[in-house]
């Protein structure tokens, strides 16, 4: 806006500056979203991930005056040739008080694997009150050609759970990850 | 693409441009970048239609005859790519590089060689595209959205060139809208105040806002998909502790202000030529302005819209039909001004006009459509159906590409000197018009009815329907080739000479300057009125 063009210039390159600042700004952001989304799904349950970590069980009071159907669904990812199945397909419990259901797998082919299990809650926030003191998912499975195990998954449901709620469905979907468990070990539950 | 030169001014007192192909590959004229953008755009936008061609010759009728699935899905994800990427969006920076410093009084763009460069890296990045389709597995065929795990996992390895060629279009994107910034900040004539400023530079400026803002994430989400495919990353796995839905929310923070990048410069051309053809004052251009403004506030808060199926909590699901019900307001405002602009104006209709008035019913039908797929329960009657198809063709063929169709008939007389062949651009129009209307009216029909898109074979009760869409596809497809040979024409200098002002009721710098428009224009600034 003005006759000076070394003004101009100066003003201009002032200019771009700001805006690639903003553009490399916006492209961190697409990452950031990646923790963002970690964090507003642990803390809303949008997604039906249950934590990662084992849940310590205190004493706590069982609430006697409802009981919570849990169902339990396996599955196993496209490719993955196990055969998994819960040993227990629906429970009823008492929100606070500890459970356990096992898991049965077998590994049917002629070569090892390595699996993990992602556990899935629906209605997503669920998940924030299923609390696992033991589980399979914390750590990948790894069998041998033909062998078969039984594992096992101790939890406890919150007490605080949204009273609406009284009927929950978890599902266990196991992944191949044979190839990538070979490098590093693998964290995830 | 020599044969659309603007030719040098023979009075022209600054240094000789080096002439033939050299001429095009060194230019920084903003005249010149915007000839090349157009036709850019127009290339890709027949390319992009030939595909479409492929996929309704496959959907003429029930069973597998033409093409084979695979190939069909390729030609789904490259025909929105290269419409969206390759002929929408160059053609609007086409626009802007042609009219915004005539508008506002500049000689220039601000930043004339990184203009040269953000056009030229283009077609670099759809020749890679499109050699993809050539090679071993074919190209991407995975939906112009690129859904993980169909991008990362169930992909084949010519996901890299797709990647490189999206980060190569969004980096042109970005330099194209940085220019357009710095240009609309710094280089206004004197007194050509924020709010003298035309519709159509306000809101290419906000455009560009949105581009910047939302260019960066795209790449990041390719970024993402690459690193998933190639590099063991797990952004998008569930196995490895990430999560696909984010790719998602990722994709549509990006997607959604996108819809508004191809739009809102629409809104501004129509706001050009109702006024012109009304012969009034655009009517309320302050709350046009505003109006623009919070429709790209609010694309950053509506992404989710387009995930309602994916197992949201009723909450947010609330929220985000809402937010998007609440984007028909400004919306609303924009379509009531321009009927109010015309409502008691002398209103004649030469071709622009035509187009502009088809952009109001035909995109107001669009945005009807888009209101219907924002209520919740109902979009999961409409998700992934030819329902949503014909919503945003709507919006993007008789909305955006109408838009610039009127755009090029509007200023197409200033920027060659010569009235176009008016009888083919008329024939252009009204076999546009009719057979849009018959390619993507019936496809609310069957989507309603259940029919999925992207899947290239239909259940036997959709044939009737599928067959008129094909038909009025087909008739579309051939009726852009009366606008190839009206431009081709328009290009070789045909025509009667125009005046100044080219139409009666125009106002604006740009109707001040000679016609054609010499190829340096405002090296002194005009005095603003």
């Amino acid at each position: 806006m003005t006759d000076n063009s070394h003004n101009t210039q100066s003003n201009n390159s002032k200019l771009v500056i700001k805006l690639v600042v903003v553009v490399i700004g916006m492209f961190g952001f697409a990452f950031a979203l990646v923790p963002l989304y970690e964090v507003f799904c642990q803390i809303t349950g949008i997604n039906g991930k249950t934590s990662d970590t084992a849940a310590v069980y205190e004493s706590i009071e069982i609430d006697r005056s409802r009981t919570i159907t849990i169902e339990f669904i396996t599955r196993t990812n496209t490719g993955m040739p196990w055969e998994f199945k819960a040993q227990t397909r629906k429970v009823e419990v008492y929100p606070g008080e500890m459970n356990q259901v096992d898991f049965y797998v077998k590994n049917n082919t002629t070569k090892s694997y390595v699996a993990q299990a992602v556990p899935s809650v629906s209605p997503g926030t669920a998940a924030l009150y299923m609390n696992k003191t033991e589980c399979f998912c914390f750590n990948n499975q790894p069998l041998n050609a033909g062998e078969e195990a039984i594992m096992p998954m101790k939890f406890y449901v919150d007490p605080q759970l949204p009273k609406d709620i009284k009927f929950f469905t978890l599902q266990y979907t196991l992944y191949d990850v044979t190839a990538s468990a070979e490098g590093v070990a693998m964290n995830q539950g | 693409m020599s044969t659309a030169t603007t030719e040098l001014g023979h009075d022209d007192h600054h240094h000789h441009a080096p002439s033939g192909i050299k001429r095009w590959l060194y230019t920084t004229n903003h005249k010149d970048i915007g000839t090349l953008y157009l036709w850019f755009a127009f290339i890709m936008f027949l390319i992009g239609g030939a595909m479409a061609m492929v996929i309704r010759a496959e959907l003429f009728q029930p069973g597998l005859q033409i093409v084979d699935p695979n190939f069909f899905n390729q030609m789904t994800t490259v025909h929105g790519l290269i419409m969206v990427f390759g002929a929408v969006m160059p053609a609007f920076t086409g626009l802007a590089n042609w009219l915004v410093p005539m508008m506002i009084g500049a000689p220039d763009m601000a930043l004339p060689r990184m203009n040269n460069w953000s056009f030229w890296i283009l077609p670099m990045a759809f020749s890679i595209l499109l050699a993809s389709l050539f090679m071993e597995g074919g190209g991407p065929a995975f939906g112009w959205t690129f859904y993980a795990p169909l991008s990362t996992t169930y992909s084949n390895d010519t996901t890299a060139l797709f990647v490189f060629s999206v980060h190569i279009m969004g980096i042109s994107s970005i330099m194209g809208a940085i220019n357009v910034i710095v240009t609309i900040f710094n280089m206004r004539a004197p007194g050509m105040t924020w709010m003298k400023m035309p519709l159509f530079v306000w809101t290419w400026l906000i455009t560009a806002f949105l581009l910047i803002a939302v260019m960066p994430v795209l790449a990041g989400a390719v970024t993402m998909v690459l690193t998933d495919k190639f590099f063991g990353t797990s952004f998008f796995s569930a196995s490895g502790g990430g999560d696909p839905v984010m790719f998602q929310h990722i994709f549509w923070f990006f997607g959604h202000p996108e819809v508004y990048i191809m739009i809102l410069p629409a809104f501004g051309i129509i706001s050009a030529i109702i006024p012109t053809f009304s012969r009034k004052k655009l009517f309320g251009y302050a709350s046009m302005v505003y109006a623009t403004t919070s429709i790209a506030l609010l694309s950053f808060i509506v992404w989710a819209h387009h995930m309602f199926t994916t197992g949201m909590p009723v909450g947010a699901e609330l929220f985000f039909m809402f937010a998007t019900m609440l984007i028909s307001v400004p919306t609303g405002v924009k379509v009531f001004n321009w009927v109010a602009t015309m409502w008691r104006g002398s209103l004649t209709f030469e071709v622009p006009m035509l187009f502009a008035l088809a952009f109001i019913v035909l995109f107001t039908i669009g945005g009807l459509s888009g209101l219907m797929l924002a209520i919740v329960p109902v979009d999961f009657q409409y998700h992934d159906t030819y329902f949503v198809v014909a919503h945003f063709h709507y919006v993007l063929v008789t909305g955006a590409i109408f838009s610039i169709m009127a755009a090029v008939y509007y200023w197409l007389p200033k920027w060659t000197g010569k009235m176009f062949d008016i009888t083919l651009a008329k024939w252009h129009f009204w076999c546009s018009l009719i057979s849009v209307n018959v390619l993507f009216f019936p496809m609310h029909f069957v989507g309603l009815a259940g029919m999925p898109r992207r899947i290239p074979d239909y259940a036997l009760q959709f044939a009737d329907f599928n067959k008129w869409i094909s038909l009025g596809g087909f008739a579309f497809g051939l009726s852009q080739l009366i606008f190839l040979a009206l431009l081709i024409k328009a290009c070789r200098k045909k025509g009667e000479p125009v005046s100044d002002q080219v139409w009666e009721g125009a106002e604006g710098l740009e109707w001040e300057i000679p016609s054609p428009a010499p190829y340096h224009t405002f090296e002194t600034p005009p005095v603003i009125k």
